[in-house]
């Protein structure tokens, strides 16, 4: 492949059709599905931050949704006319990375003992309870403002104008996203193929025989949690930016389950898959909304099924699908690819 | 020679079960140390018991001079002792080299930033832990497997594999739970070759085998357990003589 003979080439290419891609994007369908775009790059960096717990380390969080959210509500209170205060993102971004870092060695530290569902109870506890904290702290102090949540969050960006050209602000989130996204990757990359990585992936194999190599599972463990939390919580303040205004709504155990699927059926613990899963899961189900109800006008006359709860039950269907006939999701990594030739 | 570990009063309950009654033995540096016995005579639960996997339940551990606290196995490994599994315990999905290079985990010390930051000192850190993971398959006789996954290898391999990878943690002991367990003549003569080449590196071998033949024709001194209790300890040819351990090999009691 081109990508292997001339790495050079190959990133300077992709870097050039991630540059036009929102253009082509944009004066092909309109500015929704920019905003759609935006909105899978957040995925992937929320989806890679948890790839680290489950892919890497073998950890099951079903709460991890509760540090997108740690990151989200730091951003709302940090640039809003709730308190006040308006920060540049350049500053709230590594707040909201530390603090849900520490949050995310909170939910490691009681549960290190625990593995597989067990660990994913504990978890999933943790994430309703980040949810209902923030949907009552607005009493006796109001902090989060409850289930009104916070609006009227500063914006990412502002739309310009080059040249007398107008230029949307979805143009300018998207590049400030895949700059982060791209950043995360290498990150993670990074991360997997070092000693730490290593001792996540002997985790994940044989915990007893990773502690006889020496490692201290504890520590390494806290660490994927941390890591992973401070991913998420930078992808929430991204998400507190772009939206403009959050409420706990956003953060329940649907949506956890959803960024887990994005791992699960891109390939668990290989970056490419968890970027597939994350990309396919986001655009998928907005497809389906938008032709769900069209199609069934044209067919029958009227529309039976309300597009929304199509867009679920297909959603359903499509992990199954994948469940059933490609068992270790769609891009599976290296080493297992190379199990599934074997017992071939 | 000086002593290297020195077991005193081990003691092991398992509910009601004494897995472990006062057993008592010491190790010398540079010695190759068997321990045999019936199944079930606690042979695995002492392993487990000095490499801090199971909490005891009475005793005291003395290696290298220090009393060992046996609390976390890493910290055991981090002392100096390495150990192997009776079934198995490789990590499946990773290369045999990666199998090895997890094992140099505690004598390298690249950090979180140091990964992410690709700094010159991890870059070559990390090719120290190839190059070194490498000489050690090479040294257990597995070098051409080094890509191939580790679930994938033969039994044999597998246990090869296993022992390159205690011996990345640069173990001052090195102990076997059954190496030889499923191996055929030709393997099991290759395995003696390797222990013995172990030893004259300069790491003492502590070894619980089933093989009699290569335990008498390997071992400096052997242990022999029973029901948890040390009944024998000595040099092979006398332990092979005494009468209690073959009453407790052949299950006649002792006493006729
Ligand atoms: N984790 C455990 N829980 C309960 N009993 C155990 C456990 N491990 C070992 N035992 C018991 O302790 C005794 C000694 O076992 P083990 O050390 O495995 O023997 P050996 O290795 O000599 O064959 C046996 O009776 C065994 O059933
Ligand atoms: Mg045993």
């Amino acid at each position: 492949m081109l990508l292997n003979k001339s790495p050079r080439i190959g990133i300077a290419l992709i870097g050039i059709a991630l540059a036009i891609l929102p253009f082509l994007i944009g004066m092909s369908f309109g500015n929704a599905w920019i905003r759609m775009l935006d909105f899978a790059l957040l995925y992937i960096m929320l989806a890679l931050g948890l790839n680290i717990v489950v892919g890497f380390a073998g950890l099951l969080d079903l709460g991890y949704i509760a540090f997108y959210a740690v990151g989200a509500y730091i951003y709302a209170l940090l640039a809003s006319p709730h308190f006040g205060l308006h920060w540049p993102l350049w500053a709230i971004l590594p707040v909201g990375a530390l603090v849900a870092g520490v949050f995310g060695m909170l939910l490691g530290a009681p549960t290190l003992r625990l593995r597989g569902d067990y660990l994913a109870i504990v978890t999933l506890g943790f994430g309703e309870i980040i949810r209902i904290f923030l949907n009552n702290l607005n009493a006796p102090v109001n902090i989060t403002n409850g289930p009104k949540g916070i609006a009227g969050i500063d914006p990412l960006a502002k739309s310009i104008e080059i040249f007398g050209y107008q230029l949307h602000s979805l143009y300018l989130i998207y590049y400030l996203f895949v700059a982060l996204a791209v950043l995360i990757i290498v990150v993670t990359l990074r991360l997997e193929n070092s000693r730490l990585g290593r001792a996540w992936v002997a985790i994940r194999e044989d915990e007893i025989a990773a502690k006889a190599c020496g490692i201290n599972t504890r520590n390494v463990k806290l660490l994927a949690f941390a890591l992973g939390a401070s991913f998420g919580g930078v992808a929430g303040g991204l998400f507190a930016g772009f939206q403009q205004f959050v409420s706990p709504e956003s953060f329940g155990l649907f949506e956890s389950i959803m960024v887990l699927c994005m791992v699960v059926l891109g390939g668990m613990g290989n970056i490419p898959g968890v970027i597939l899963g994350a990309v396919v899961l986001t655009v998928l189900p907005e497809l389906f909304r938008h032709w769900a109800g069209p199609m069934q006008v044209a067919l029958f006359g009227q529309t039976y099924i309300d597009p929304e709860s199509m867009r679920l039950l297909l959603f359903g269907i499509a992990l199954i699908l994948v469940m059933r006939f490609r068992p270790m999701g769609l891009l599976p990594s290296a080493r297992r690819k190379a199990e599934l030739v074997e017992h071939a | 020679m000086t002593v290297l570990l020195s077991a005193t009063n081990i003691a092991k309950y398992f509910g009601g079960i004494r897995a472990l009654k006062d057993v008592s033995l010491t190790i010398k540096a540079g010695e190759i140390y068997g321990l045999i016995g019936p199944n079930g005579a606690g042979k695995t639960t002492f392993f487990n018991v000095i490499t801090g996997l199971y909490p005891r339940d009475g005793g005291d551990i003395v290696f290298d001079g220090r009393p060992l606290h046996v609390d976390s196995p890493h910290e055991v490994t981090k002392a100096g002792i390495a150990r192997t599994f009776q079934n198995i315990r490789l990590f499946a999905e990773m290369s045999a080299l990666e199998n090895v290079m997890v094992g140099r985990h505690l004598r390298s010390k690249g950090s979180v930033l140091g990964a992410v930051l690709r700094t010159p000192a991890v870059r070559a850190e990390e090719a120290a832990i190839k190059a070194k993971a490498m000489d050690l398959l090479a040294y257990v006789g597995i070098a051409a497997k080094a890509e191939v996954r580790a679930a994938s290898l033969s039994y044999g391999d597998q246990r090869r594999l296993e022992i390159a990878r205690a011996l990345a943690t640069e173990p001052k002991l090195l102990a076997l739970d059954e190496p030889a367990a499923g191996m055929n003549a030709t393997e099991t003569a290759a395995l003696r070759a390797l222990i013995e080449k172990v030893r004259a590196d300069g790491t003492s071998v502590l070894l619980i085998e089933h093989d009699v033949k290569l335990i008498m024709g390997l071992c400096d001194r052997v242990a022999v357990l029973d029901y948890g209790e040390k009944i024998a300890e000595d040099v092979p040819a006398v332990v092979q003589k005494d009468p209690r351990v073959v009453s407790a090999y052949l299950g006649v009691p002792y006493e006729q």
